[in-house]
């Protein structure tokens, strides 16, 4: 039967790499491929007044540009491979909102690519790869 | 007898900002014409009640605060803990991720409101009123809540969505929305009344009182030099965010704010704790000091009127500019937005500002009077004596490092940041009002934002008498407005109220997983 493949994209080279990865899985087993791209956002964060007014006008931009600058372009590429897709924008912490997609959508698998920080930063930051590899609820896969 | 002691907050806070030096020519010359030109209003605004020494205004804020307590049967009580879920993002829809959450909404409008009136402002009640002024102060915050309720429910329900998706509100909208649709006359009066009252005060309590503080607090720890060059500075980065649009100096401030915020609650307590023998003492002298005469000046009622303002001043409740900075949230429910803004005076007056007042009372910064127990009076008769001298925000400063040396060097830190936010904030309020009354344009902007700046100018270089006065009065003065408009339009909030929370009960509003 057809599964769903949820492939976290940002536009970079690893994202386009675990891309290009689940089109191949996805074409041999038959999937569907969901893009997802996730903003950066907290709830907790701090803004300034004028911030605050213009929150909803900034966040329709941005869904905007996500999709026609990150989304669009890829998904021509999954069409053209012959494989059901959809696409998803959301905001929120990263492996966190990837892991909810997926449980909301059913989904099989996460497919990541690894950005490939190494040491320092991603002790201070932590890595998304890492995070995903620890709380998803379904198998993770990661490309480097 | 007892002068109102408007005069005497500001003799203590002459004090404190050290005797001007004859060579300070600008320094003296805008302090002169500034109190030549604001007198009158000052007067207006706090005359007190015929034949006692009680300023209606203070009676205005609190009967208000205690009308809506009781209309909407202790509503900060009641929703106290929904509050808390709702800030925690429980109820936020997934779905509306990116955009303002209640946490956000809360957070910027306390920044406006945390500031020197929780750190000078209690120092100048305590100096003044005596330990029992706290009492009056925490009372005032937990009535207050309710008053807050009341304008963020409707500052939400009729604020302006624009088509580009900004969003403007404020009393100014539920003036003039808010009554036409209960077909009230006078809706616009008030609205341009009040929108008059927060320009003035957005140049005063939200910025001349600000930048002077700020600079009373630095040449406490650098030395003495002329007011208007702290001014000009603070007016330059003020002018780089507000017309430069130079984001980056206010979200800094925006991020460091509330960790100056925790930090200083939490050095509080550790200052309590050490001195945890004393804390029975202070609180059985707050308790006797609020209905008893222990030697302040104007007795129980002096504590009274001191506790009252101060608070009133510092978590501005039912003065109308919190609706401003809460109605750009992200609801369908106005009211959820009002049980949000509760929290804003407890957070700032009922923990912040009794964390002040404890500080002061238990680290014994007031002198009391060996033979009869009671405090004793300066030379002047106009404040409680000291153990140093001091008062306003060089007392805070002295009860703080007393126990630990360093912070008041955090303090003047956290004083100038405060400052900062505020004005900024009070920027935001004041170009709202202005907006409203000149209509929406860069030039007409333009204008307010330069007029802002120079009376941070003005700010730093007069002397605080007529500054506090002035700033109090303006702020003051913006609750006679709005409240009339709240005690016309809480019907509409108590209908909003009942049937959000029938929806609770009943399970039709419900948790995100």
């Amino acid at each position: 039967m057809s599964r769903k493949i949820v492939v976290g994209f940002d536009g970079s080279d690893a994202s386009l790499r675990a891309l290009d990865f689940a089109i191949t899985r996805a074409q041999a087993q038959g999937d569907s491929i969901l893009i997802a791209h996730v903003l950066e956002w907290s709830p907790y964060s701090f803004l300034t007044p004028s911030e605050v007014e213009e929150r909803h006008r900034r966040r329709t931009e941005e869904l905007q540009r996500a999709e026609t600058a990150i989304l669009t372009p890829v998904l021509k590429r999954v069409e053209e491979a012959g494989i059901p897709v959809s696409t998803s924008i959301r905001y929120g912490h990263i492996a966190e909102t990837l892991c909810r997609i997926a449980r909301d959508e059913g989904a099989a698998m996460i497919f990541i690519g690894r950005m490939g920080d190494s040491g320092f930063a991603s002790r201070i930051f932590g890595s998304v790869a890492a995070t995903l590899a620890q709380v998803a609820p379904v198998p993770v896969v990661i490309v480097p | 007898m007892t002068a109102f002691p408007k005069a005497s907050i500001a003799a203590a806070l002459m004090a404190l900002s050290g005797a001007p030096a004859g060579a300070q020519g600008i320094d003296e010359t805008v302090n002169q014409i500034f109190a030549d030109s604001t007198g009158w209003f000052v007067n207006l605004i706090f005359s007190n009640f015929p034949g006692t020494s009680f300023p209606w205004i203070v009676g205005w804020l609190v009967v208000a605060a205690t009308i809506f307590t009781i209309y909407f049967g202790v509503i900060q009580f009641r929703a106290f803990g929904h509050a808390i879920a709702l800030v925690r993002g429980d109820y936020s829809n997934p779905d509306d991720a990116g955009e303002v959450s209640h946490f956000q909404a809360l957070t910027t409008a306390l920044s406006g409101t945390v500031g020197l009136g929780n750190i000078a402002g209690v120092a100048v009640a305590v100096g003044i009123g005596g330990p029992g002024a706290t009492f009056w102060m925490i009372l005032a915050g937990l009535l207050g809540m309710a008053s807050k309720f009341t304008e963020c429910t409707l500052g939400v329900k009729y604020r302006n969505e624009y088509a580009d998706g900004t969003v403007s509100g404020g009393p100014m909208y539920y003036m003039t929305k808010g009554f036409a649709a209960r077909g009230l006359p006078g809706g616009k009066v008030l609205a341009v009344l009040f929108a008059v009252f927060c320009i003035l005060g957005s140049f005063g309590g939200g910025n001349m009182f600000q930048s002077n503080q700020a600079h009373a607090q630095i040449i406490n720890v650098v030395g003495d030099y002329p007011g208007w060059i702290t001014g000009l500075v603070m007016a330059i980065i003020v002018f780089l965010v507000i017309v430069g649009g130079l984001k980056s100096i206010a979200s800094v401030t925006e991020k460091v704010v509330p960790f100056m915020a925790a930090l200083y609650v939490i050095t509080a307590l550790i200052i309590i704790a050490m001195n945890y023998d004393m804390i029975g003492t202070a609180f059985r002298q707050i308790f006797v000091g609020a209905f008893t005469n222990d030697g302040v000046v104007g007795g129980a009622i002096g504590a009274l009127i001191q506790g009252f303002r101060r608070a009133a001043f510092s978590n501005e409740a039912g003065i109308g500019s919190a609706a401003i900075a809460h109605s750009a949230v992200r609801t369908k429910e106005p009211v959820t937005e009002g049980f949000v803004s509760l929290l804003e005076p407890f957070i700032d007056t009922v923990v912040i500002c009794t964390m002040t007042a404890l500080v002061i009372i238990i680290t014994g910064q007031l002198v009391v009077d060996p033979a009869t127990g009671l405090f004793l009076q300066n030379e002047a008769g106009n404040q409680i004596q000291t153990v140093t001298g001091n008062s306003g925000v060089a007392l805070t400063s002295d009860a703080f490092s007393s126990a630990f040396g360093w912070f008041r060097y955090i303090l003047v830190l956290a004083v100038v940041l405060f400052a900062f936010s505020t004005m900024i904030s009070w920027s935001y309020y004041g170009l709202k009002a202005w907006t409203f009354l000149f209509g929406e344009g860069q030039t007409k902007e333009l204008i307010f934002k330069i007029i802002f700046c120079l009376f941070v100018v003005i700010g730093a270089s007069a002397n605080l008498g007529p500054i506090i006065d002035f700033s109090d009065a303006a702020i003051f003065a913006m609750a006679i407005p709005n409240i009339i408009a709240l005690y016309l339009l809480m019907p509409i909030v108590k209908a909003e109220t009942r049937s959000y929370l029938d929806r609770l009960k009943t399970g039709e509003i419900r948790k995100f997983a």
